[in-house]
């Protein structure tokens, strides 16, 4: 008898956990994060510039960057980044279900995505459209010209939806092949099961290099869409949405300060109030998100400013050789702009 | 005198819970009870979790806009189409992929299943080849080899190879005319209506006139005649009022006629072909599970081959052959799903690819999908319950 009672109380507190876990789900992102001991990122499933592993084995890129920024903020180890790929259709299930805790992957920042999944985006890494690469032989110089075109189409982006709504709106006819990964459509590009591949033009840069003969495909001088690209994270933990934003602040503030990953120990004595400032010289202003005052020091040291990741990753430094164009800084002529640290 | 014995008096009522009846029946509501419970709990938390996440739920998104192209629909679809109309899209292309493929099984399956049984040895040898091949690779490496390897390496479209400049095949997939109806061509489905009714009708009364008289007709190809040679005769007297709609090269591509696109080909033939090797496996089982005793005893009776084949041994196997044909059959209803991987515009594909994440709505979509495939799987084997309790035995 005894032994029986001891069972049911075993089994009714073993229900009780049960049920009462899933609804603790709590939701304190940086907490998690310093136990885990590394910041989960989701990122492509290979794209060079943006997100894709080196030579090396080790993830490189302009969304990589970010990843290794909030590291940096949070541990002060830009390594401490754990990378998860991704492709278009898993990476907002991913998010919202906890697998990841930033997605920095290429993703356009939309009213949808914003408002509807639970999300929300932190700013733009990258501004881009959506431009098509055709094959040079089919003398195509417009995407005017692309009435009754197949084309391949990444499933689940929303390239998918712009395309549709450029060919309506220029009263053209097309075919959509639709794959799953960019792999797959560039595939389909190349045995010719499509006349045209479609994506950001950032990604056909990238994509386009990896043709066996690059040389025979030229990118259509149409950008027929808005892509503001930006790293993502859930919605409801305020403080980890400011930690990922202000990183990504820092990087673009250093660059406007002349900060870069070589000087940053010789700023540390800088005169420039705005420069002690993001550098923690002045007031500690990590202390809102959680964060040492060294927060943007350590980014800019480990990971170095906006224009050195873009330089490195997809500007002239790379092979995808993309001009700064709108993503230079307010500064220069672009429309990068980061608010001020104070 | 005897004595009777005693019934045992019945003594106070045992308790309920000594009643083996009445405590199965208890435990059996408990359980109940505990798994609605667990259902309640589970439906009330996620929604309770996506709600506190601020993730949109419910099944509004159905009657938006969804604003994407799909490349092959047997209804009107434009990117101006509701999510629910992408839904229905993909549905329609998984019934016909299936469909077809399970028409395709079945004759090869049959054809193989029978040819390995021939006494023929080259012919038999060819079937178990056939069998062990297709039947030990995985589905998901064959499409990859049909797409990839075989329609991959087709010409391009101006390179086309053609069947008298009507037909043509390149990687874009298979280009064929498409009738054109005109005028009058409503008579030639009339005709052939006639003809079914007809020769059910012979049919009948051939049979009757054989229990009662033992003569009879070749009723088999009087039908066949009449259901071939009628519309037949209606298509020639009217003039034959049908134009075809001849594929052309113009631009990037061929216009007019029937695209079949090659992400379909590759996922019917790699599904056919596949599920052919185990339902021929199936179809060999269920002749050899025939007695040779019937066969020679219908022999001794001296009925022909075909008769002996007919009405002995075929009656008899399909009695073995129709249960684990039905599992073949929903195998390959649910197999049709892998046409996500190659891109063939599927229900997965479709709705729970791309209208799954241009709504972010994944446990709806999901839930719809998963109900699509229970619900069809579910159709097809009552079908095929119903089939069997028809063509089972009757036991005397």
């Amino acid at each position: 008898m005894r032994d029986n009672k001891n069972k049911w109380v075993l089994l009714t507190s073993a229900a009780a956990l049960a049920l009462g876990t899933a609804s603790l789900a709590s939701a304190n992102t940086l907490q998690n994060t310093i136990e885990r001991g590394a910041v989960q990122c989701g990122v492509s499933d290979g794209l060079p510039g943006f997100s894709a592993p080196d030579d090396q084995g080790e993830w490189q890129g302009l969304d990589v960057d970010v990843c290794r920024a909030v590291a940096a903020a949070v541990f002060g180890d830009a390594e401490a980044v754990r990378y998860i790929s991704l492709n278009a259709v898993e990476r907002f299930t991913a998010l919202q279900s906890g697998e990841v805790d930033v997605l920095s992957r290429n993703t356009t920042w939309t009213t949808t995505r914003d408002t509807t999944l639970g999300l929300n985006f932190t700013g733009v890494t990258f501004y881009d459209g959506i431009g098509f690469m055709i094959n040079r032989d089919l003398g195509v110089s417009s995407a005017k010209d692309l009435d009754g075109a197949a084309i391949c189409v990444q499933s689940g982006t929303t390239t998918e939806l712009n395309v549709a709504d450029y060919f309506r709106a220029n009263d053209m006819a097309f075919d959509p092949i639709v794959f799953d990964t960019s792999e797959q459509t560039v595939g389909g590009y190349e045995a010719g099961r499509c006349d045209v591949l479609t994506s950001d033009t950032s990604q056909l840069a990238a994509l386009r290099i990896q043709l066996s003969d690059p040389d025979q495909s030229v990118i259509l001088p149409e950008i027929i869409s808005k892509e503001p690209l930006g790293p993502v994270v859930r919605q409801g933990d305020d403080q980890w949405f400011n930690i990922v934003k202000w990183s990504l602040f820092a990087m673009l503030n250093a660059e406007e300060m002349g900060i870069t990953r070589d000087n940053v120990d010789e700023m540390l004595e800088s005169e420039d109030p705005d420069i002690a400032r993001l550098l923690g010289q002045d007031g500690n202003y990590g202390e809102g998100m959680g964060l040492d005052a060294d927060w943007a020091y350590n980014i800019i040291s480990q990971v170095g400013n906006y224009g050195e990741s873009y330089e490195r990753n997809v500007g002239m430094g790379s092979p995808l050789q993309i001009e700064r164009g709108i993503n230079a800084l307010w500064t220069e002529g672009g429309i990068q702009y980061a608010p001020p640290i104070r | 005198m005897s004595v009777r014995p005693k019934a045992h008096s019945l003594g106070p009522k045992p308790p309920f819970w000594r009643d083996r009846a009445k405590r199965a029946l208890i435990f059996q509501a408990l359980l109940i009870a505990a798994v609605v419970v667990f259902l309640f709990y589970i439906i009330g938390n996620t929604q309770a979790n996506l709600a506190a996440r601020g993730i949109t739920t419910g099944f509004g998104f159905l009657t938006n806009t969804a604003g994407f192209g799909i490349v092959q629909s047997l209804i009107d679809y434009s990117s101006q189409s509701t999510y629910g109309r992408t839904f229905v899209v993909g549905l329609l292309n998984t019934l016909l992929v299936s469909a077809l493929g399970i028409i395709a099984a079945t004759i090869i399956g049959f054809i193989v299943g029978i040819a390995r049984l021939s006494p023929n040895w080259l012919i038999a040898r060819l079937a178990s080849g056939y069998i062990e091949i297709f039947r030990n690779i995985p589905l998901l490496l064959q499409i990859f080899f049909w797409y990839f390897a075989v329609l991959r390496a087709m010409p391009a479209a101006r390179d086309s190879y053609s069947l008298g400049e009507v037909i043509f095949l390149n990687v874009r997939g298979l280009y064929v005319p498409s009738p054109l109806f005109e005028s009058g061509f409503g008579l030639i489905p009339l005709a052939f209506g006639v003809a079914i009714v007809a020769s059910i009708a012979l049919t009948i009364w051939n049979k009757r006139r054989h229990e009662a008289t033992g003569q009879r007709l070749p009723a088999g190809w009087i039908s066949l005649g009449l259901i071939v040679g009628l519309p037949l005769l209606v298509l020639f007297v009217t003039g034959v009022p049908v134009t075809w709609d001849v594929p052309e090269l113009r631009g990037f591509n061929f216009r007019g006629g029937i695209t079949v696109i090659p992400e379909f080909l590759a996922l019917w033939l790699a599904l056919s072909i596949y599920t052919a090797s185990f339902i021929a496996e199936i179809v060999r089982s269920g002749i050899q599970a025939i007695p040779h005793g019937q066969t020679e005893a219908a022999q001794a009776l001296s009925l022909p081959q075909n008769l002996v084949l007919r009405l002995v041994v075929v009656p008899q196997a399909l009695r073995v052959i129709i249960p684990p044909l039905t599992s073949q059959y929903l195998n390959l209803i649910k197999n049709s799903s892998l046409a996500t991987a190659i891109g063939y515009p599927d229900l997965v594909s479709v709705f729970a690819g791309t209208t799954l994440n241009q709504t972010g709505q994944a446990i709806e979509v999901i839930a719809m999908t998963m109900a699509v495939y229970l619900t069809i799987s579910l159709l097809v084997s009552m079908f095929m319950n119903w089939f069997n309790a028809r063509v089972a035995l009757v036991e005397r």
